[in-house]
């Protein structure tokens, strides 16, 4: 995937920091590793909240290890040997990293592929209505996560409404009010907030939405059906 | 003051590159010793127990020695790498839960790290650090809250006190650094 220039919604500070804590929930981290696989604004901010967890680990107290601690440790690095370096493995430390580069190939970021277990063919799409498609992506269940396909025009589909609602756009585009949310954009919706996206003209829509209001069991409903209701 | 401190966070770069050169095992003693008991310390306020975060501290550690060849000092510090490996730990061990890692950049070939780009992150994960040491107590707290598992996503996001102004005076610095290494 290529970086673009014209990524213009980001990630929020709190996002960042939640992410490099660890304490998102699986399903948000998913869409704060794509967006930051596409935006290098964001892998900035993101690498300099990991520096503030560095920073917060060297400063904080300590606990004593065990006695014979060491020794231990060393025990465990003698006992996986063989396993880390791999016999047979002619890499030299200077290629090895370039091995640990992981980079996707095709359309879907590489963390997003992970979760897919491949590119865009590779999804397992489910019609919901109105031509509008999705594909739930198993992650812990504190959050759930999904990959919606929504044509050129049509209505994004109610996906929680309730909780944190985070929507990162893959292919094509969709307006929420005078807002476009085009390739990398990222919009960040709280309950609060009243919105109905709308995939945009000219091109079908692949978005990436993951939301930690209670999972439901239903066909999600088009909005367009709905205009009225929060369902 | 600062400069001091970078000195430090060059010598735990330099212990790293001695364990990834020669397995040195005097150099991987000093980081556990210094570091070790932090990890340890990160996971019990995470909610380990004593016995699973001394298992996960050495387990940190011993991922220390085996991805030495990994660690990139024009990206990070020692202690920032030690804190992701440690975090990555406490979400597989605590919460069996897998963490979505981004897409590696497309580097170019990197013959050995210019001196000068080293230094500047290094300095650069020194002042940030001095920049936390100097808040006052309850800021620091906060923070620490929300690294070490006490606070969650949504309480961080309502937490206005978060003096999130020191660490975005550091971003800048921090993209203007990663344009230059992409170049």
């Amino acid at each position: 995937m290529t970086m673009t220039q014209t990524i213009s919604h980001h990630l929020t500070d709190s996002l960042l920091m939640g992410y490099a804590a660890g304490n998102l929930p699986e399903a948000f981290s998913l869409v704060v590793a794509t967006h930051i696989s596409m935006c290098d604004e964001c892998r900035a901010r993101a690498a300099t909240f990991d520096t503030v967890g560095g920073a917060m680990l060297e400063t904080s107290d300590a606990v004593a290890m065990e006695e014979g601690s060491l020794e231990a440790t060393m025990a465990r690095i003698s006992a996986a040997l063989p396993v880390a370096r791999g016999n047979g493995s002619t890499t030299q430390p200077g290629q090895m990293q370039g091995q640990h580069q992981r980079r996707a190939r095709g359309i879907l970021p590489a963390p997003l592929q992970d979760y897919v277990g491949g590119d865009l063919d590779q999804i397992n799409w489910r019609p919901v209505g109105m031509g509008v498609r999705q594909a739930l992506l198993p992650t812990s269940r504190s959050a759930s996560v999904r990959l919606l396909y929504i044509p050129a025009g049509a209505s994004v589909p109610d996906h929680g409404h309730r909780g944190l609602e985070l929507t990162l756009v893959l292919q094509g585009a969709f307006m929420d009010g005078d807002m476009r949310f085009g390739p990398g954009d990222i919009e960040i919706a709280t309950e609060e907030l009243e919105h109905t996206p709308i995939a945009a003209q000219g091109a079908d829509c692949i978005c990436l939405a993951a939301t930690d209001a209670p999972l439901r069991f239903r066909a999600l409903m088009p909005r367009l059906a709905q205009p009225f209701l929060r369902i | 003051m600062n400069e001091e401190m970078a000195n430090g966070q060059d010598q735990w770069v330099s212990y790293v590159a001695r364990v990834r050169d020669a397995q040195d095992q005097h150099a991987f003693a000093e980081l556990f010793r210094h570091f070790a008991p932090r990890v340890k310390y990160f996971l019990m306020r995470s909610g380990a127990d004593a016995g699973l975060a001394e298992e996960c501290a050495q387990e940190v550690m011993a991922t220390l020695w085996h991805k030495a060849h990994l660690f990139d000092p024009t990206r990070a510090s020692v202690a920032t790498w030690i804190f992701t490996i440690a975090r990555n730990r406490r979400i597989d061990a605590l919460r069996k839960e897998r963490r979505a890692e981004p897409e590696e950049l497309p580097w170019g070939p990197e013959e050995a790290a210019p001196q000068d780009h080293v230094l500047a992150l290094q300095e650069e994960a020194a002042a940030l650090g001095d920049a936390l040491r100097k808040l006052p107590e309850k800021q620091r707290v906060l923070i620490e809250r929300a690294y070490f598992g006490d606070l969650s996503h949504s309480e961080i996001a309502e937490e206005t006190g978060l003096p999130l102004g020191t660490i975005k005076s550091r971003i800048r610095l921090a993209l203007d650094r990663l344009r230059h290494a992409m170049k």
